[in-house]
């Protein structure tokens, strides 16, 4: 029984063109995937279709199963009940994605209440727990801070706590290390991998850097405008590429590798 | 922030002052002599000399300045040359008008332009969010005058529901009285503000519903009414009031069409007749007083802004333009 099976999904814009052409991928519990592919590909679509969140205008057609809703044709009300609660998404910038009014600890409060139904106290002492557990420093500083008074880093910590606080059976990230520094980036890969471990979490881990994807994924999927073009596991598509644009993906990754490896004199 | 309102109050006793001389000296630059408007035509040198001597316009102009201003710090705003009574008196029974047709105007207009300006923004793709953002387009171009005709026509002279003008002259003694021929003056002002106030709420919902943290709460289960609750209307609302203090100053300013077009004792048809009859000291005092109306409105947008938007306070210019 798998958590997420998206079937035949078409995503078109308003004026007809084709965005994300019969894709079909599906994830068993505590199963993580990559979706790969440069920008336009329809992976970053594709994420957001799955929470029934398509910008407006775009349409879809086919099958997306999570947990046991159809997305679909989903009515609103559906989808709240889904939203959060079988799924939950990380976006790419840390800085837009918070209310830059809000202070944070209000903001993860949002979901940790609905979720769990908290109040007062016990609902603080949550938003603390929350912040530690991504291991933010001084908890209930940056539960008072606003977003733009902490860095990327953290920011995106607060948004992948806000992901976990409602508990769900699949996180979705869509490009989540994107925006940040390199060595802010591994920091809060290896944090988001040993979170989702310890849940079981399944992930569905969007990017376009072949490198960051094989650092929390055991499967890849290999999107091309907005086709699949080949699916396997990360060791056997690193190892032995079929296809010619996956062949450039795994060449333009070991190439920056490579250049690391001879300027450092080894 | 006790920095910041004492910085933001130090502004605007300078931005008074200077207002002071810019208006006490273009107001000489102009052409015409007040001394002929107290004597008849063809009075003498001599007649129209003490004329000037009687209201002090033969000092030289610092002089004057300094009188005038001497006055102001004692909370005197002068005596007219024409009526010789205190113009201070005259202003604030003229605010009685200008104030209460201000303010209800503003307010009808914000009550209108909100919600039809969110509408615009969120069912833009439909036939009535595309009528509204016409309408305001439309409106934007109509002169406050010719509506003011168009509504006196239809619902004073036609329909004889409401006073095509004028105001009791025991003015709030008779409040009903009142408030009815406040009526469709205040419509008139409130509806050509609600046309370009749509526009602006139009287009900060339209920011608020491509943000990203609207998806984030949507995302993780909110519904879009309580989204737009708890994250929307707060952002939206930052560049609104800075648009709003701009609109009520303007509409305050602007009130002396709206008060000649309805023949209203306010504050606007005072500065009319001032100028008319070359009165300085009747339109220094209202020019000042409009000019302290306004630089306070800005300063009231301003702070809400920065109780709002934390970024301000921080001295980051933030999202907001």
């Amino acid at each position: 029984m798998s958590i997420l099976d998206i079937r035949d999904l078409v995503i078109r814009t308003a004026d007809g063109r084709t965005l994300v052409d019969h894709l079909s991928l599906s994830l068993a519990p505590g199963e993580r995937l990559g979706l790969i592919g440069e920008s336009g590909s329809g992976k970053s679509l594709t994420s957001l279709a799955v929470l029934g969140l398509l910008p407006e205008g775009m349409t879809m057609s086919g099958s997306i199963e999570l947990g046991d809703t159809q997305i679909v044709g989903a009515s609103e009300r559906q989808l709240i009940r889904v939203r959060g609660h079988d799924a939950a998404i990380v976006f790419q910038e840390p800085l837009t994605a918070l209310d830059p009014l809000m202070r944070v600890g209000r903001q993860i409060a949002e979901p940790l209440g609905r979720r769990r139904g908290l109040k007062g106290t016990a609902l603080k002492r949550a938003v603390t727990a929350a912040l530690e557990q991504v291991r933010l420093p001084e908890p209930e500083r940056i539960a008072r801070a606003f977003p733009h008074e902490i860095s990327g880093g953290q920011r995106q910590r607060v948004a992948l706590a806000m992901a976990l606080a409602c508990d769900p059976r699949l996180l979705i990230a869509d490009e989540p290390t994107t925006a940040l520094d390199v060595t802010v980036q591994s920091e809060l890969l290896d944090l988001l991998d040993a979170l989702v471990r310890e849940r079981e979490m399944a992930v569905l881990f969007v990017s376009h850097d072949l490198a960051v994807v094989a650092k929390v994924a055991e499967r890849v999927l290999v999107l091309k405008d907005g086709r699949a073009v080949e699916e396997g596991a990360v060791r056997d598509i690193v190892n032995a590429p079929r296809e010619q644009y996956t062949k450039t993906l795994v060449d333009s990754a070991r190439q920056l590798e490579s250049a690391l490896v001879q300027r450092s004199g080894r | 922030m006790a920095r910041y309102l004492l910085r933001r109050f130090a502004f605007l006793l300078v931005s008074l002052a200077l207002a002071s001389v810019v208006l006490f000296v273009l107001l000489r630059m102009l052409p015409g002599d007040p001394a002929n408007a107290l004597t008849s035509v063809g009075a003498s040198a001599e007649q129209i000399a003490a004329a000037r001597e009687s209201i002090g316009s033969d000092k030289p102009l610092p002089e004057q300045f300094a009188h005038w201003i001497g006055q102001l710090v004692r909370g005197d705003l002068g005596t007219s040359f024409i009526s010789s009574l205190p113009v201070g008196p005259e202003v604030s029974a003229r605010l009685n008008v200008t104030l209460p047709l201000t303010a209800a105007a503003f307010a009808l207009a914000v009550l209108i332009a909100v919600p039809a300006g969110f509408v615009a923004a969120y069912r833009r793709r439909t036939w009535y969010g595309a009528l509204l953002s016409g309408i305001s387009q439309l409106g934007i171009a109509i002169p406050v005058f010719w509506l003011g005709m168009i509504l006196i026509a239809v619902f004073a002279l036609n329909a004889r529901w409401l006073p095509a003008g004028s105001f009791p002259p025991d003015g709030w003694a008779q409040p009903g009285e009142a408030s009815r021929s406040l009526v469709l003056p205040v419509v008139t002002i409130a509806l050509v503000m609600s046309a370009s106030l749509i526009r602006y709420v139009r287009s900060a919902t339209l920011d608020v519903l491509d943000s990203d943290y609207l998806r984030t709460a949507r995302a993780l289960g909110s519904s879009f009414g309580q989204a737009m609750w708890r994250h929307g209307m707060r952002n939206a609302s930052v560049p609104v009031i800075s648009i709003l203090g701009i609109e009520l100053a303007s509409t305050l300013l602007g009130a002396v069409v709206v008060e000649s077009v309805f023949a209203l004792p306010g504050l606007g048809s005072m500065l009319a007749t001032g100028i008319a009859q070359h009165d300085y000291p009747v339109i220094q005092g209202v020019l000042f007083i409009s000019t302290l109306a306004v630089l306070i409105i800005g300063f009231a947008a301003d702070l809400i802004q920065r109780i709002i938007d934390p970024r301000l306070r921080a001295g980051l210019s933030g999202g907001v333009r």
